[in-house]
């Protein structure tokens, strides 16, 4: 018998969208092998996961309000990966852009209106971000170090750092010891859809910065730019695109983006920044797989941010209704990463299996 | 199977068919080859050659057919089974590892190195084989001290001390002097008065009479006949290969060159290892003027290219176009100065492959007016200009929608030249604008590039193939170890001096510049 891999010339779109739907299944079939190791009936958990993620009111709400930041931060990675950045480091980019509204909200809040407050909050959450992105990007540009390694480090640094601030001088005089800033005054917080976790301006920040990076890479000059450096950096090079510019450009709105996600979190959920594992929820990592999911598309990446912030929501149920641990999700979206993987590898390949 | 213990009598191809996507690369090959032969395979670029060699020696499986050995049907599934049935090949690009010594490469990977002192054995083998066929060079030497000629002889001595019988030679003369050429011939003859046998892969004609026997042809997949250098003329079996006359001389008119576009003065170019590639080189080129750079590839060609169009640093020196200086300004100001290049490599540099046809075309200009306004892409211009660049250089594609890497090279290479040439330069830096193309696409081009400049462009054409270069240029510089063994003008040249300029063995003072400073 003989096997070879062979690349496939065109492929068409009900091929590539059926390799999409298989990988997602067989990922789903797999996980389901972790609740028969349990002698728990899978049907009876992938229920109890929809119930509690789509198919309740109260699911529904909390799936949306995770689905917020993860879209957020998803748009700015597909900015960086379609010009091959790998950005790992979004959680540490969400942090310094919550840890920068935090200061915002606290010294300038009690004594400015709610709209100048949230406004700036945004700004410097999208600035605190940015700058923080702006890091491995020089790094990468100016010496030559890999993007991988240093924005997955800077995310310990970013956790640290806002760790040393809720223990340390930022600790709330109000909060009975607990490492929790004060309460952001009522100035610096989000409104909420009554009865949801969800703040309104988020919500629709989220949605216009979907159709904002679509119009940005499909449309406009530094868009093109950056899918010529990703696709063929060669022809970047031949064609004059400043590799440093462009590679300064996706991070700033890459690491901006995930910096607004994170004044969502303190301004919009908890209201005070607290723990870092609380306050990025391992959103950062997430996003990487909801970018995959949705091949890049900035506007598939609504659905697919809602179809993951259904699962995480879905990880606290069976959480609490099967005592599974969380990190059951965890494995879930492993799965589900490493089978869109193997797909986009079919889509470009072939196996040819000979007698 | 054992090494060595087999006999190689003979190999049969029956209809062998391999389809890669969008093209049949072997449709239906049959072919035998038997011991004590020479067989050359002769065809153009995509032919479909060297896909059919990948299929004898194991790279490449075949989709359909058969292959015999010694009349017992075989599958082939690796390089290793192939050196096991005796088969051996020498690639186009060699295979070998820089920084070791010539009998350290040979070592590599063969059965019967010992683990201790590996080399010891080797080194006595490969001078008896020197000895005994030829083929000298020294086991102790490092591979990046030797020349190409000398690197070709360890890939042969390689594929033999494995127990090649029959020798796959591909393309071999492509990377050599016509001294080692030479060279290389009377290693072949002995070879197989040894009782080798050799397949010998080639698209240029007074090779297969150098080496006589017998010849295939092979055009677009299929075998077009075998026969013999004796039964059939050069002419007939250049309308095997190309099916139809060539009409390769090319109607160059006179033009009076005008005035200085290029003028480069005394630069400098180092190479990616930091080595002077380029030293203290000067030239002039005018209006309406093709200067031919010749030369093995490897002589500073690249580099100097990459100097012109802004890619790569200039250390010493001055370029001026059009009266400025350019030097070290970087390739997009360099372009909007009147250079443009049509990269080597066209696929590597020229374009984004997963790109549709439409946004490759403006890859240069994509961020000039009328295509992009206020940092935004206007794809109705830039589409409705696809359209008319797809019709004026008749390049052959299903739609401009199309992915560029679905495209044949010829038409790739044709898009890259129409994106080139209709901005107003004036100077073309053309590096090897029709390697790999088939006849009909090479013609075109070079017709287009006659064609710029009749219309008083300077251009500067990089390539490999003398043929080319003589034909189209005014001038002929050739090039060795960075600097020009002299320019000459290509009517008055031989080729054997050519030949030996291109080796540095031989200076010429230039002619014909009577008309220059």
């Amino acid at each position: 018998m003989h096997i070879s891999i062979e690349k496939r010339g065109y492929v068409s779109k009900k091929y590539y969208t059926s390799v999409y739907l298989i990988s997602i299944f067989v990922a789903v079939i797999l996980s389901s092998f972790i609740f028969l190791l349990r002698g728990i009936n899978p049907f009876y958990a992938f229920s109890k996961i929809f119930q509690g993620s789509f198919g309740s009111p109260f699911g529904l709400k909390e799936t949306i309000a995770k689905a917020i930041p993860l879209l957020l931060i998803t748009e700015g990675l597909i900015v960086a990966f379609k010009g091959k950045f790998w950005n790992i480091g979004a959680n540490g980019q969400l942090l310094v852009g919550a840890t920068f509204a935090t200061w915002i909200a606290l010294n300038f809040g009690p004594y400015h209106s709610s709209i100048s407050t949230i406004t700036i909050m945004f700004l410097v959450g999208f600035l605190g971000g940015a700058l923080f992105g702006l890091i491995p990007a020089l790094l990468k540009v100016k010496l030559g170090i890999n993007e991988i390694i240093s924005t997955l480090m800077l995310n310990y640094i970013a956790e640290d750092f806002v760790e040393y601030l809720v223990y340390g001088p930022w600790k709330g005089k109000t909060q009975y010891g607990f490492p929790y800033t004060d309460n952001f005054p009522q100035s610096a917080t989000l409104a909420q859809i009554p009865g949801t976790r969800i703040s309104y301006i988020t919500l629709i920040i989220a949605l216009l910065s979907a159709v904002l990076i679509y119009l940005f890479i499909e449309k406009t000059k530094y868009g093109y730019e950056i899918k010529v450096t990703g696709e063929n950096p060669h022809a970047a090079r031949y064609s004059g695109i400043d590799f440093v510019k462009i590679t300064i450009i996706m991070m700033l709105i890459s690491g901006g983006l995930a910096g607004i996600a994170g004044v969502g979190e303190v301004a919009g959920i908890h209201r005070h920044l607290t723990y870092p594992a609380q306050i990025s929820s391992g959103y950062g990592y997430t996003a990487i797989i909801v970018a995959w999911l949705a091949q890049l598309n900035p506007i598939l990446a609504i659905v697919s941010a809602v179809f993951f912030g259904g699962i995480l929501v879905g990880g606290d149920v069976i959480q609490t209704s099967l005592g599974f641990p969380f990190s059951t999700i965890n494995a879930f979206n492993g799965l589900i990463l490493i089978f869109v993987m193997v797909g986009n590898f079919f889509t470009e390949y072939k196996i040819k299996i000979r007698r | 199977m054992e090494l060595d213990n087999i006999e190689f009598k003979s190999l049969e191809l029956k209809d062998i068919y391999k389809e890669f996507p969008g093209v049949v690369a072997n449709n239906k090959i049959s072919l035998k080859i038997n011991a004590g032969e020479i067989h050359a395979l002769l065809g153009e670029n995509g032919a479909g050659k060297t896909t059919l060699m990948n299929i004898i020696y194991g790279i490449y499986q075949p989709d359909d057919g058969e292959i015999f050995i010694n009349g017992r049907k075989v599958f082939i599934d690796s390089p290793r089974t192939a050196m096991n049935y005796g088969i051996g090949m020498v690639h186009q690009h060699f295979m070998l590892v820089e920084n070791h010594s010539v009998a350290e490469n040979v070592a590599l990977g063969l059965n019967r190195t010992k683990f201790l002192n590996p080399t010891e054995d080797i080194a006595k083998e490969i001078e008896r084989y020197s000895n005994e066929i030829g083929l000298h060079v020294n086991p102790d030497a490092k591979i990046w001290q030797l020349s190409a000629g000398e690197q070709q002889r360890v890939e042969i001595l390689k594929a033999l001390m494995r127990g090649a019988k029959l020798l796959i030679l591909d393309e071999p003369t492509s990377v050599l002097t016509p001294q080692e050429a030479t060279e290389l011939f009377k290693t072949v003859k002995k070879l197989v008065a040894n009782g080798h046998s050799v397949i010998f892969i080639t698209h240029k004609l007074e090779e297969v009479y150098e080496l006589g026997g017998i010849v295939t042809v092979l055009r677009q997949g299929k075998v077009i006949g075998t026969t013999t250098t004796k039964d059939a003329t050069k002419e007939e079996l250049a309308k095997m290969m190309v099916g139809r006359e060539i009409i390769f001389n090319l109607e160059k008119e006179k033009v009076e060159p005008g005035e200085v576009v290029v003028k480069v003065e005394n630069i400098d170019v180092l190479s990616d290892k930091g080595i002077k590639a380029v030293k203290n080189l000067s030239f002039e080129i005018r209006k309406g003027e093709i200067l031919g750079i010749a030369g093995v590839s490897g002589n500073g060609q690249k580099e100097l290219v990459e100097a012109l169009t802004g890619l790569r640093r200039v250390e010493k020196g001055k370029v001026i176009i059009n009266n400025k200086e350019i030097q070290n300004r970087g390739a997009r100001e360099i372009g909007e100065m009147g250079v443009a290049h049509i990269p080597e490599e066209r696929i590597k540099y020229g374009i984004v492959p997963n790109f549709p046809v439409y946004e490759n075309a403006v890859l240069r200009d994509y961020y000039k007016e009328p295509f992009s306004n206020r940092g935004f892409l206007n794809y109705k211009t830039i589409k409705d200009f696809t359209i008319k660049l797809v019709k004026d250089f008749s390049i052959a594609t299903p739609s401009i929608e199309t992915k560029t890497k679905l495209l044949s090279g010829g038409n790739i290479q044709k898009l890259i030249l129409a994106r080139e040439t209709t901005t107003k330069s004036n100077f073309i830096v053309a590096a090897h604008p029709t390697y790999g193309l088939d006849i009909a696409a090479t013609e075109y081009i070079r017709k287009l590039l006659l064609k710029k400049r009749k219309e008083g462009s300077a251009i500067l054409l990089v390539s490999e193939d003398l043929e080319e270069i003589l034909q189209l240029s005014d001038r002929v510089a050739v090039m060795f170890m960075g600097e020009f063994m002299g320019i000459v003008d290509p009517k008055k040249v031989s080729i054997e001096e050519i030949g030996l300029m291109m080796a540095g063995s031989l200076r010429k003072q230039e002619e014909n510049n009577a008309h220059l400073n």
